[in-house]
């Protein structure tokens, strides 16, 4: 069914349809007289008419134009693309039926659950305490930034208006300090992407709320100066938050709370092995030091006379930032995952993580420029081929290995990295996918000296080939017209 | 050390670590200070089996009262699931993607998206819809900052009859993100134009009013629109999208941004999350939408093909100029919908509506004619009413929960005026015996 290439608005016939429904059992009353006319709709929803059959063939035939980690090796820079284990799945069924305003007394197993996850996740990352509110890594991120200008203002501390971003970050911190309604002061990294100590130096001063970091940085790389760089911020007054982006390098090994952070926040879709679901749903869980655990988001899940409770009562939190408790479906997957894992599981998964993404830098950087010659941590770094001459790009290189089978690396981030190749295998992946993907790399390398034009053009065989993103843009066909119209 | 999420053998280890002539795996990480090292075991308990886990999770899981009867809405709703939602969204090649950034292999995740836009902006009457957002009350917060953005004011006013936990919300991004929330008063439940154009002035950015509002009733922003486009401000609506099976259309009222929680349309309850949030507007504010956007194309081949478009909007790309700090969607619970909606069909969603409504109001005549309730407001509502009461309420939980019912929320806990008031919800899934049980129970009651 390689050819199937309809829209489910297309398979519409007037008459069909995929549901059944009781017949009311209460006296039918003139709709007329329950809502007047005058509110209701003139329109017709044009929603499609289909059978069963049809919605199901529909959507098998259409999920078998993706890609994911099920499908193979996903080596998504960043985004750390492990494994999603299948009891997980079938763990988050056991709570479906529960409403989140039902009394607290009926929901204390969901609330237990909740309360130990934050506590397991508070010992991983060495904080006084997580909240599980944020739905997601920037959402975390925004939290963290609330928090930021909370502590700040708490303290009367009003001049504090900017954030220190580096220029190895993701887009994301500065998108989220800029929301929080921060300004962004952004500093050069050493060529490695590491904190360039001077220039940090010379950008703190008493307008400074604090910095955003990620360690190991975007290139995979430790900073070796961290104690340095959290004396030097603390002492101007500023607060550190980490962006828990790249924690499954580092578990088991080292905290973010030991290296001196004030704030973190994590991804469970990322480090504890929640599906990433085509885009999300994720979980940003934000994680704080003890001096800043009043302004964690409302509610706070505490556990007070033998019972967990909802604290709606904390004057000094940074408020709701949702209507409820978090993704508490992602929830139950992570604290599967930390209980199938144990203590020491989680820190052998980063160890294979790091030896992974060692094992392929080793193997590549005869075909591919490295970034930076050295170790690296749970992803490696390349800026495109080390052959230059071939006008074979990072996007070509992207492109060819989605002929040859495999999802592409992240490309083109960082940004500080010219023609960036990210890879991250995670600890999910044996010797044998990896020793495949590098003969592949390295069939693509051989085949940009030999006929880069073939790069230029692939891939070929997949469902759909490369595609018009500037007509996509240039005039936006953002939903499907029924044909008449 | 075996885990079977980690293929390595000893072996394996050995292997890798000779081929790049690394001498161990603790060698990787040389570079971090020893001063920061944990160099102890995580106080964490041990590694457990999948039937352990089980075990564990069964505990928990039978701490909760599980499948009751719910009378309970107030943003979250116990509507009927059709099966083959689950067995199409349970389909890994979905759930295992992430964000199609190549989009070559990512035309199944695109296509039903671009069907998800699709769907809402037909449910809603609008032009263009962005790929979801985390939940409803996160859609309205970025739908103001959009509006901030649009207007340069930063001036809100927000209908008093929203969902409390949403005017939290927003007032939490206000608060940080610098537009000041101004709460319009209802009367008999409603936002009233006398009210609104007392308020209204040049620096107000939008009007957010949500419908049907958190007490259930059906607000009327149509007799009172032209007011906020006179005054160069916009009308946000925030609505619950099953209800316009039957209820007028954002569209044809005249709203200019709409967003609203989609957990009505397929998403279980699952204590509060993961739900969807949906943001829609007209064609002249796509560029100022948050989140991400899939588009039509073609692809060299010239075969129709769908991508992640206008992304100059996006943080990846503006940093700190960006639209939004969103980088991805509720992407698998906007599947949901879409197959709710593909399931449902033109028909079924006004069935469904219609149902919600004709049994919500059966309820409402029975229990509003017992002797200890009294109707409070008297404008129409959709599947949610308020009743008042001259019996405790917590007597009313308890009574309720003894028969495996879950009693509307207690208004009192946010209104200080509302003390003895329920907001009781009832979906096509309540049946008529169930009913009869609540309104029977509650009778009982002094």
């Amino acid at each position: 069914m390689r050819n199937y290439d309809k829209l489910i608005f297309e398979l519409s016939r007037p008459g069909r349809r995929g549901y059944s429904l009781p017949p009311l059992d209460v006296e039918m009353e003139d709709i007329n007289n329950l809502i007047p006319e005058n509110l209701q709709r003139k329109t017709d929803n044009r929603l499609p008419e289909v059978s069963e059959n049809d919605i199901m063939r529909h959507y098998v035939n259409i999920s078998n134009k993706n890609y994911g980690v099920d499908t193979g090796f996903y080596p998504l820079g960043s985004c750390t693309m492990k494994y999603n284990p299948k009891i997980n799945e079938d763990m988050a069924t056991f709570f479906q039926t529960l409403h989140p305003l039902q009394d607290e007394n009926t929901v204390q197993g969901a609330l237990k659950l909740m309360y130990e996850l934050s506590e397991f996740l508070a010992e991983i990352t060495g904080m006084a305490k997580v909240s599980l509110t944020p739905f997601a890594g920037a959402h975390g991120e925004l939290a963290g930034m609330m928090i930021m200008k909370a502590y700040h203002e708490k303290h009367k501390d009003f001049k504090r208006t900017k954030v220190i971003v580096p220029d190895s970050a993701h887009g994301t911190n500065p998108a989220s300090a800029a929301i929080a309604g921060f300004d962004i002061v952004e500093i050069k990294s050493n060529e490695d992407g590491t904190v360039n100590l001077e220039a940090l130096k010379a950008a703190l001063n008493d307008e400074i709320a604090g910095i955003m970091l990620t360690n190991p940085n975007t290139l995979g790389i430790f900073e070796k100066d961290i104690l340095e760089i959290t004396r030097l911020v603390h002492e101007a007054g500023g607060l550190l938050y980490y962006d828990g982006a790249n924690l499954n390098a580092i578990m088991g090994e080292v905290r973010p709370g030991d290296m001196g952070f004030d704030i973190i926040h994590l991804n469970l879709h990322k480090t504890f092995s929640t599906p990433h679901g085509g885009g999300g749903p994720g979980s940003g869980p934000v994680g704080v030091r003890k001096h800043l655990v009043e302004f964690l988001p409302k509610p706070h899940i505490e556990f007070k006379d033998n019972k967990y409770i909802l604290n709606c009562d904390c004057p000094d939190s940074i408020g709701r930032l949702g209507n409820f408790y978090g993704n508490f479906g992602v929830l139950v997957r992570a604290y599967t995952y930390i209980l199938t894992m144990g203590k020491v599981g989680l820190k052998h998964a980063s160890r294979m993580a790091v030896l992974n993404a060692n094992y392929l830098e080793t193997k590549l950087k005869d075909d591919y420029l490295l970034a930076i010659d050295g170790i690296c941590k749970h992803e490696c770094v390349f800026s495109g081929l080390n052959d230059k001459s071939t006008g074979v790009t990072a996007l070509d290189v992207a492109k060819g290995l989605l002929e040859f089978g495999y999802h592409a690396p992240t490309i083109y981030f960082p940004l500080i990295v010219d023609q960036a190749i990210m890879i991250e295998p995670t600890e999910t992946e044996s010797l044998e996918t990896l020793n495949e993907f590098v003969s592949i790399m390295k069939k693509i390398a051989q085949i940009a000296k030999e006929d880069p034009e073939y790069l230029k053009h692939a891939p070929y065989s997949t469902p759909v080939r490369r595609l018009d993103e500037a007509k996509a843009a240039r005039n936006p066909i953002l939903k499907y017209e029924e044909p008449h119209e | 050390m075996t885990y079977k999420y980690i293929p390595h053998t000893e072996e394996d280890i050995k292997t890798m670590l000779k081929e790049i002539n690394a001498e161990s795996i603790d060698c990787f990480f040389r570079d971090i200070p020893e001063e920061v090292k944990l160099n102890r075991d995580y106080n964490l308990p041990d590694s457990m089996s999948e039937l352990d886990v089980v075990r564990r999770l069964q505990e928990l899981r039978d701490l909760n009262t599980n499948n009751l009867v719910h009378f309970i809405g107030a943003g979250s709703y116990d509507h009927y699931i059709p099966s083959i939602i689950k067995h199409i969204t349970s389909r890994s090649e979905y759930y295992t993607a992430y964000t199609p950034y190549q989009p070559e292999i990512a035309q199944g995740t695109l296509q039903y998206i671009f069907e998800y836009q699709t769907m809402i902006c037909n449910l809603t009457g609008m032009d263009v819809s962005n790929a979801s957002m985390y939940d409803g009350a996160t859609s309205c917060a970025e739908a103001i900052m959009m509006a901030t953005s649009i207007t340069r004011r930063n001036k809100v006013l927000v209908s008093s009859t929203m969902h409390p936990h949403t005017i939290e919300t927003i007032k939490t991004y206000g608060h940080y993100n610098g537009f000041d929330v101004v709460l319009l008063n209802h009367q008999d439940g409603l936002v009233t134009e006398d009210e609104l154009v007392k308020q209204l002035n040049s620096e107000v950015a939008c009007v957010v009013i949500s419908n049907p509002n958190f007490f259930g009733l059906i607000e009327n922003p149509e007799t009172y629109v032209q007011k906020i486009h006179d005054n160069k401000s916009l009308l946000i609506m925030m609505v619950n999208p099953l209800s316009l099976g039957i209820l007028k259309t954002p569209g044809e009222i005249g709203a200019d941004i709409v967003c609203g929680e989609a957990q009505s349309l397929g998403i279980p309850l699952s204590f509060g999350g993961p739900y969807l949030g949906f943001l829609c507007t007209k064609k002249d504010y796509v560029r100022k939408m948050p989140g991400r956007i899939c588009g039509q194309t073609t692809d060299v081949d010239g075969r129709r093909a769908f991508v992640l478009t206008l992304q100059a909007r996006e943080q990846h790309i503006r940093r700190e100029k960006a639209n939004s700090n969103i980088c991805s969607n509720q992407s698998l619970m906007a599947l949901m919908t879409t197959v709710y909606l593909a399931t449902m069909g033109k028909e079924g969603l006004k069935e469904v509506c219609l149902q919600n409504i004709q049994k919500a109001h059966y309820a409402y005549k029975k229990i509003t004619a017992l002797p200890n309730f009294e109707p409070v407001f008297t404008s129409p509502f959709f599947n949610e009413f308020v009743v008042k009461t001259n019996v405790d309420y917590e007597v009313i939980k308890e009574a309720l929960l003894k028969e495996n019912m879950m009693a509307g929320v207690h208004l009192g806990i946010y209104y200080e005026e509302l003390k003895n008031h329920i907001l009781f919800c009832v979906t096509e899934k309540r049946t008529k015996a169930e009913i009869d049980r609540l309104v029977q129970v509650l009778g009982g009651l002094k």
